[in-house]
């Protein structure tokens, strides 16, 4: 059984993406006890499916190490991963919440071995490389991960794969009879920071994504660039597994658009910007990328970034939303249709691949929200007293880069902090 | 050129945007555009246009009243409504492209022999006579309208079509002698007549 110690002065943090971690880190290091609630089986959130962080073009891995080790050193901080809050009553200073978490059938003496991966055969979408990819039935969701711990998929149980990978632990960590379980705690305030998911491209019906095998996403490019990734760093084409050398970026697919996502979802310039340097990268001078834009919102110190990639002769900027995609049949280029605003020409351009700039669509799921909480009606939470000790970080606000994500998320802290500060004071 | 124009020109000199978004159905809307592009990308009418409603909005902003008046773009729109729904402002495009073919109908300044502006004139005389739309009538109008001989042409071309129609009873040789209508055409005709004058003391008030 796992059992969880709180009082009405810890923190609950839902979500252990960049911002939940870090609120939880920054909660804990002031001394107050802190459970942080993660639904994967390991925490970073979307940030560990980056390969590059513009604007520096460093590895998420490396500030994600240093987060992972101060939470393996501080000790007021509770991590429970497969683990999802399914109710919260009370009010500031005062919940309960419960948790539900879902067997991971490995337990905690897993040293990380992968002796159970190479036992087992059968394979699944491997869900880290957006099912670019394929894991096995006992798997490390990824390199990097934290807690550094396999998990067994529930689709092997019962299967000649679940006894395989069983027998083939030394450490006795496999437990095949793990069962679902539900905790509940007190906790002062709340800190949600659930994140986002990416806009599903599926309904932006113009642009094929359903139909044309060329046409990815850019959370999929960024596991396509990723020499760790599920094609080693090669920038392919799907249909045929060739490299891709004239590629396409879409910007504002299903963002700023009243049919899809109302806001601007921040981000996807600076990453298309971003992407242009991977196409540098692995293909030099051979790779070449257009990209299709309304307007370049590289906000506020990241203009130099956008002239860097302006004055990169393998980049053109085409200023145009385009309008559908068709698809050369002979050799299954999408081939894109518009205007072009500057001087309304009409193109159809044809390219390798097309990368649709998705947007963040907040992963706030307002109809099974567990308490009353004020939304906006682009699917953020408010900053609002309606919502007592609850607070808002990183994408669960606003859409966000990494950077904004993480100070917005020690606002989040201290906000939750000044709540159970409250109840110490009445409470003694 | 008509004295609504004169009158319109001069109360509006320094803004056409402000002429549009009085005068035009929907026009308030064509500040709202971001010239993103997808209508333009989306008109089944392609290269046929002269202006794709993208650049029309633009030409507004620009104070281009000659040339978006008197153009024959606003006059190709199909109604498909491709662009509307596309449209990520839900700018009522098409609504909008009619609203602009009336206003330059009104002030007068349609270019000449424009067929959907011929066709849209004779449909509507046809229809005022009787308050229903005689069909046979209809019909030979748009043929003759380029005259005589062209007349004959037209209709030997589309003789089959005409016949086939008859067959399936969807058009009636005898409605060319007056043919059906409704039952109280004058009153139809007043009360159009007085819709008429409201409107006309709109554009007056406007002027
Ligand atoms: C293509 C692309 C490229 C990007 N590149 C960059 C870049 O280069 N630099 C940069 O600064 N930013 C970049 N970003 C933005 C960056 O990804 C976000 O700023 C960052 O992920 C925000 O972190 P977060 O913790 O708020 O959300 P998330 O990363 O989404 O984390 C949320 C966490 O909450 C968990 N969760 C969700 N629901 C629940 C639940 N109900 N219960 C429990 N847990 C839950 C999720 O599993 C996840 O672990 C990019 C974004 C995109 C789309
Ligand atoms: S579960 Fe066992 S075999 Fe698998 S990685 Fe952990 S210790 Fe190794
Ligand atoms: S950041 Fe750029 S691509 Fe993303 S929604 Fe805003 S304008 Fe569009
Ligand atoms: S689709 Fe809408 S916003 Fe885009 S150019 Fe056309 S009218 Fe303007
Ligand atoms: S409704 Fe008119 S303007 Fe709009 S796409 Fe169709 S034809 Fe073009």
């Amino acid at each position: 059984m796992t059992e969880v110690i709180a009082t009405n002065q810890t923190i609950l943090v839902v979500g252990g993406g960049i911002s939940g971690l870090t609120a939880a880190l920054e909660a804990a290091e002031t001394g107050k006890q802190v459970v942080l609630v993660e639904k994967r089986p390991y925490v970073g959130g979307r940030v560990t499916q980056l390969y590059k962080y513009f604007p520096k073009l460093c590895y998420p891995t490396c500030g994600l190490e240093i987060n992972q080790r101060r939470a393996k050193m501080n000790p007021n901080l509770t991590i429970l991963t497969m683990a999802e809050v399914t109710d919260i009553q009370g009010e500031a200073g005062n919940y309960t919440a419960s948790v539900k978490i879902s067997p991971r059938y490995v337990n905690d003496n897993c040293t990380g071995c992968g002796d159970c991966a190479k036992a087992v055969s059968a394979e699944f979408d491997d869900e880290y490389n957006y099912g670019l990819g394929k894991r096995k039935g006992a798997y490390l969701p990824h390199r990097m991960a934290h807690p550094q711990r396999y998990v067994i998929d529930p689709a092997i149980l019962g299967t000649e794969d679940a006894e395989k990978a069983k027998t083939a632990c030394k450490a006795g960590a496999v437990d095949l009879d793990m069962q679902e379980e539900t905790v509940s705690f007190k906790a002062g305030a709340v800190v949600w920071a659930t994140g986002w998911q990416p806009y599903d491209a599926n309904k932006i019906q113009p642009y094929g994504y359903d139909r044309f095998q060329n046409v990815i996403t850019n959370v999929e490019f960024e596991r396509m660039a990723d020499p760790n990734g599920p094609t080693g760093g090669k920038i392919v084409r799907p249909s045929d597994g060739e490299v891709a050398k004239n590629i396409a970026f879409i910007q504002c697919a299903g963002s700023r658009d009243k049919n899809h996502l109302l806001h601007c979802s921040r981000i996807c310039c600076m990453a298309t910007l971003k992407q242009t340097h991977y196409v540098q990268e692995a293909l030099g001078d051979e790779g070449k990328s257009t990209i299709y834009y309304i307007d370049i919102r590289a906000i506020d110190r990241f203009e130099d970034f956008y002239q860097t990639v302006r004055e990169n002769p393998n980049v053109s900027f085409i200023k145009s939303k385009v309008a559908s995609i068709t698809q050369n049949r002979e050799n299954s280029n999408p081939v894109l249709n518009g205007v072009d605003t500057e001087g309304y020409h009409r193109y159809a351009n044809e390219h390798d691949l097309v990368v649709l700039a998705v947007g963040m669509q907040p992963s706030v799921d307002k109809s099974s929200f567990p308490v009353d909480i004020v939304i906006n009606e682009e699917g953020f939470i408010e900053p609002a007293t309606e919502n007592g000790g609850i607070f808002a970080a990183g994408c669960s606000s606003d859409a966000l880069d990494v950077n904004r994500a993480v100070q917005q998320a020690t606002g989040a802290a201290l906000r939750a902090i000044q709540v159970v500060n409250r109840v110490a004071g009445t409470e003694g | 050129m008509s004295d609504l124009n004169t009158a319109m020109t001069e109360r509006y000199r320094n803004s056409f945007l402000m002429e549009v978004e009085a005068n035009v159905e929907e026009g308030e809307w064509v500040k709202m555009c971001m010239q993103c592009g997808v209508c333009a990308g989306s008109c089944p009418l392609g290269n046929a246009w002269e202006h794709t409603p993208q650049k029309l909005f633009m030409m507004i902003r620009a104070g281009k009243r000659e040339a978006v008046l008197s153009s024959d773009a606003m006059w190709m729109c199909t109604s498909c409504y491709n662009c509307i729904a596309r449209c990520p402002r839900g700018l009522p495009i098409t609504h909008i492209m009619h609203g602009l073919a009336h206003y330059a109908k009104r002030l007068g300044l349609v270019p000449k022999n424009q067929p959907t502006q011929q066709f849209s004139q004779i449909f509507w005389d046809n229809l005022m006579k009787k308050g229903r739309v005689n069909e046979l009538k209809l019909g030979l109008s748009m043929y003759f309208k380029d005259g005589f001989g062209q007349g004959i042409k037209n209709a030997m071309a589309n003789k089959q079509l005409g016949q086939n129609m008859m067959k399936a009873k969807r058009m009636n040789a005898m409605e060319f002698f007056g043919g059906h209508g409704i039952k109280d055409t004058s009153g139809l005709q007043k009360m159009i007549k007085k819709a008429q004058e409201i409107e006309d003391a709109k554009y007056q008030g406007n002027s």
